[in-house]
């Protein structure tokens, strides 16, 4: 039963699916990388983003795709604005309190979306939506497709961004040796917030992508959030090319074992496969040694 | 139902437990049901999950327990009772077990003469079993769990089917259906969702449906909630059954049925049994297409009554769908609104004895009189029900029918 | 971190058992059941996060097999509700030790622990919603029989004085961790592991000794979940909630403080009911101000509210101190 007529178009499936994932990842493991801390309000701020998405596009008729050029730099700013005025002065600079505040950021973010729109699934219809890409195999949903490609190009951006820019220079500068960074003059703070909002950016763009065959209600971000911390794991924390490889290895792994081991069981697979990375191999599939 | 799913529920942070200071001060003077005077209000106490992984249901369920609350209130309260009016305790169990504990002590310490609702099988487990602590009368509106009326609690009515019945009609029904379509299906697939009634209902159809000349070629369980379903559409694609049967919840639907759409695969017919499209307005206002000719089993208002049809208006005027949970906890107030009339009384034990020998027919489900028995009604039953054009027809039982089933589909 | 005495532990607990001869409310006995459950299964994590540094994400791992185990135990062996209930710990425990036997033979710390633990709480998770002997999706109803002799009572305050003794002896472990060998040990692998390890300290058994005696007493907590509430399914025994709740009062409250865990439980949870009281019906609302409470009491009382208080107190006697001297000055 599980021919290669199956077993092909399954890859590719679990390839697009794994991108996204890649890029919810990508701004997981760059707030990492350089904060090093662990944003439980990732999962949070995407369905924000989501929603934003959708009422770009119901209120304003905007194309997801063409709200992500207005969303990306709301979202940057957004981002840096929760690091640099609630989460750097709330948490005082301890793991455990930073940690607690992007608990709570989440909680309040959820809800106020709960609150302010209510529970219901909302979807969009787009004409292109049910559009597909032929490729022999396979039928390839379009939107799918086309996020494929956006996710490379944004991983080849942020990529072009930290090792070209001097803004990204300092980045890797904060990431390697924060007191070496502040004592050659570098403005850690504004560093940290602008790493913050290029995570949340990323999650902008993410949404954008995924709204078109998606749905969105206030909880909708959690299920990514732990995929998204297997992945920033597997591909080594920090890692951007990392978190690239890791989202599509995670993709093709998640849908192979729903394959064969159904659904339920299949969710197993990712964890497991975690748990043995971890176990055997701790810096990650791809990273360099943390 | 699922009630909580695998993510990481922040809103868990708090679940909700009794009491803040202000409560427990209140309940210092803790003094159930004795101040109440002839025609003062009632209590009602309104419990759903409205915040939380349920939240959808939830709201929707709350919404119809306090329109029927406002009707019977505008027509003129219990009169047995000097014209008292329903006051509504609402609650919310954050769509956890724990949560909907905590709210039925609070609503034990207002003095609620009843309480409707719980929506999840396990709030209503727990909630039930808590309220039954009181002797306090609770009154189930959708929790299919057949083990929420076998514990032997009298205070527990349930008003809609439990899993064991909607199980054996949606069996039943689609044996029927097909037959009098000269048995176009002999091969199905099940789809369905990991919990309670998904997982329940596939172990049914396993070892029913071979009996019945049906041959089942796959049977793929999948969790609450699913990311994607290409790979399931991918198996239904190389087996090619004849019948898609799913079962499972509206999120997870609906990226189903918009999947098969995406990647060309269509049926003679998908059988969809609790939570498809052709029981949900909004699926086939927002994807007319993809809903077309999907049957389903579930609970459904019957489409002769003119209340059910006048409240259907009333709802979408508030910019609201017309869900199971709508006319379900609706028909549970009227239910209970009853029950208080007869029982001349708030007292809790008339309440529950005027509920053990209701006969109530006022209320909008095509379920007959009420009668209880163990706490379960013995009327209460799913319908089959069609989208055909824009609307939803109900196709099965002959009875309630408002149109002819339309299978196997046509040609697309 | 200043150690608990005796005394006031004792003081404590005297006034939290008093409590059901106060008030009649089932209301506020619920309350405090709960909010006590959660301080014991924070308790469980404060010995390893808070004493040992060790932050696991996934203390659902240990409060769910304390659920299942006790629950199972019950319902298809017939075993006493008590028994089942010192079995679900054991249980309990014993997820911990192999837990703790992996983990740190592989030298995991800080984030790669919390994941890996979180990881192995997943896996529990889907495990159980999909075993039979977990009841699956269905989980599992414990049958009602209000019996003492069955762990199950009539009215809400034995159960509230089992979970305050339950607390109670939670407090003892910790205070004689605090005062052993073993906790001067667990207080130096957390302040620095590798100055621990050069002086002769076996950090590893340390760890795992220490993340055996938290998953017993979050085990504790989970069965006694299931006899309180009767019912447990994977969501609730395994779910990512419990672990974060785990974490949250003993943060909130101070953590590597006997006190904490009670103290966070107390006011995350009364916070939790006032905005309830304060934001009325309307769905989401109350969990807005709560979320945004807690980011204030994080950025005010970065030590926890047992840091609060300590501080205050400091502030306090130094004041005292002062105003003397101004008087004769």
């Amino acid at each position: 039963m599980l021919s290669p007529i199956i077993l092909v178009p399954a890859v590719l499936n679990g390839l697009l699916t794994g991108a996204v994932y890649g890029l919810v990842a990508l701004g997981l493991t760059l707030i990492y990388g350089v904060l090093h801390i662990i944003n439980f309000a990732h999962g949070a701020l995407l369905t924000a983003a989501m929603f934003a998405a959708f009422f770009a596009h119901r209120l304003l008729g905007l194309d997801p795709y063409l709200a992500a050029l207005g969303l990306t730099p709301l979202f940057f700013a957004l981002g840096y604005g929760l690091q640099r005025f609630v989460i750097g002065p709330a948490a005082h600079g301890e793991d455990r309190n930073i940690l607690l505040v992007t608990l709570a950021l989440a909680v309040v973010i959820e809800n106020a979306l709960l609150y302010g729109f209510g529970a219901d699934t909302r979807t969009l219809n787009l004409a292109y939506a049910f559009d597909v890409v032929d490729v022999g195999v396979a039928f390839l949903a379009l939107p799918r497709v086309i996020a494929f490609g956006v996710v490379l190009a944004v991983a080849l951006v942020l990529w072009l961004i930290l090792a070209l820019t001097d803004t990204g220079k300092a980045i890797r500068a904060v990431a390697k040796e924060k007191l070496g960074a502040e004592l050659s003059g570098i403005d850690v703070a504004h560093i940290y917030a602008v790493t913050f909002g290029l995570g949340t950016a990323c999650l902008a763009i993410a949404a954008c992508l995924l709204i078109p065959t998606y749905y969105v209600n206030p909880h909708i971000g959690n299920g990514f959030v732990l995929v998204a911390f297997t992945i920033v794991v597997l591909g080594g924390m920090g890692s951007v090319t990392g978190a690239l490889i890791g989202g599509l290895f995670v993709g093709v792994v998640e849908s192979l074992c729903g394959l064969y081991l159904g659904e339920s069981l299949g969710q197993i697979g990712i964890f497991i496969m975690f748990i043995l990375v971890l176990l055997l191999r701790p810096s990650g599939l791809f990273g360099e040694r943390a | 139902m699922s009630y909580r799913s695998a993510q990481l529920t922040r809103r868990r942070l708090l679940q909700t437990t009794a009491t803040g200071a202000a409560v427990a001060a209140a309940g210092l003077v803790d003094a159930p049901a004795l101040l109440r005077a002839q025609g003062a209000a009632v209590k009602l106490g309104v419990l759903h999950p409205v915040s939380g992984a349920l939240s959808y249901s939830g709201q929707q369920g709350r919404l119809g327990a306090t329109l029927a609350i406002e009707d019977v209130n505008a027509a003129g309260g219990i009169k047995a009772l000097g014209g008292a009016k329903f006051e509504a305790v609402l609650g919310d169990a954050q769509s956890t077990p724990e949560g909907g504990n905590a709210e039925v002590e609070k609503m034990n310490s207002a003095g609620v003469a009843a309480i409707v609702g719980g929506y999840a099988s396990s709030i209503c487990l727990t909630a039930s079993q808590t309220a039954a602590r009181y002797d306090l009368p609770y009154l189930v509106d959708v929790g299919v769990a057949d083990n929420i009326v076998t514990r032997g609690l009298k205070n527990t009515f349930r008003f809609g089917p439990g899993f064991g019945v909607i199980a054996k009609t949606a069996l039943d029904n689609l044996v029927t259906i097909n037959e009098a379509a000269g048995k176009p299906a002999k091969t199905v697939l099940i789809v369905h969702e990991d919990s309670l009634f998904g997982s329940g209902l596939a172990k049914l159809l396993n070892t029913q449906l071979p009996d019945r000349g049906f041959e089942v070629l796959d049977t793929i369980p999948h969790p609450t909630p699913t990311r994607d379903f290409n790979n399931v559409v991918l198996k239904i694609k190389a087996q090619n059954p004849d019948l898609v049967i799913p079962a499972n919840y509206y999120n997870e639907y609906v990226l189903l049925a918009r999947t098969m759409q995406q990647q060309r695969v269509r049926q003679k017919g998908v059988y969809s049994v609790l939570g498809g499209a052709a029981s949900s307005y909004k699926f086939v206002k927002e994807f007319p297409e993809a809903a077309q000719y999907i049957m389903d089993c579930n609970h459904w208002f019957d489409p002769r009554n003119p209340k059910a049809l006048a409240l259907r208006k009333r709802v979408e005027e508030k910019g609201q769908f017309y869900t199971y949970e709508v006319f379900m906890n609706y028909s549970c107030v009227l239910l209970l609104a009853d029950a208080l009339e007869r029982a001349a009384s708030a007292e809790r034990a008339k309440v529950i004895a005027a509920l053990e020998s209701s006969t109530f027919s006022g209320h909008l489900m095509p379920y007959g009189p009420t009668k209880f028995v163990n706490g379960q009604n013995q009327g209460a039953a799913p319908v089959n029900t069609q989208v055909l054009g824009n609307d939803i027809q109900v196709i099965f039982p002959q009875t309630f029918a408002t149109a002819k089933p339309v299978f196997p589909m046509p040609p697309a | 971190m200043k150690r608990a005495s005796l005394a006031h532990l004792g003081v404590v607990v005297a006034v939290l058992a008093a409590v059901p001869l106060l008030t009649a409310s089932n209301v506020v006995l619920n309350f405090l059941v709960v909010a006590l459950l959660i301080a014991l299964v924070g308790q469980g994590w404060n010995v390893l996060g808070g004493y040992g540094g060790q932050f696991s994400f996934g203390h659902a791992a240990f409060f769910g097999t304390g659920a299942y185990v006790s629950a199972i135990l019950q319902t298809r062996y017939g075993i006493n509700a008590w028994l089942a209930f010192a079995l679900g710990i054991a249980g309990g425990a014993l997820v911990g030790a192999l837990i703790g036997a992996l983990t740190f033979r592989s030298g995991l710390k800080g984030s790669y622990f919390a994941l890996v633990t979180l990881a192995f709480a997943e896996v529990l998770r889907i495990l159980a919603s999909v075993a039979p002997i977990t009841g699956a999706g269905v989980g599992i109803l414990i049958t009602l029989d209000l019996r003492p002799q069955a762990f199950q009572f009539q009215s809400r305050a034995p159960f509230y004085w089992i979970i305050l003794a339950l607390l109670a002896v939670s407090f003892l472990i910790v205070r004689l961790i605090e005062q052993s060998r073993f906790g001067a040990w667990l207080v130096a692998v957390r302040e620095n592991e590798e100055a621990a390890k050069a002086v002769g300290v076996n950090t590893r058994r340390v760890k795992l000794a220490a993340m055996t005696i938290s998953a017993a007493i979050t085990a504790a907590g989970g069965a006694f979940y299931a006899q309180y509430f009767l019912f447990v399914d994977s969501g609730i025994a395994y779910g990512p909630w419990i672990s974060i709740e785990a974490l949250l009062a003993p943060i909130v409250g101070g953590i590597g403080t006997a006190f904490g865990p009670l103290l966070g439980a107390l006011v995350v949870k009364m916070l939790g009911e006032l905005t309830k009281l304060v934001t009325g019906d309307a769905p989401g609302l109350d969990l807005v101000i709560y979320g945004g409470v807690l980011i204030l009491i994080v950025a005010f009382a970065p030590q926890g509210i047992a840091g609060l208080i300590a501080d205050l107190r400091l502030r306090f006697a130094r004041l005292r101190r002062r105003l003397p001297e101004r008087a004769h000055g």
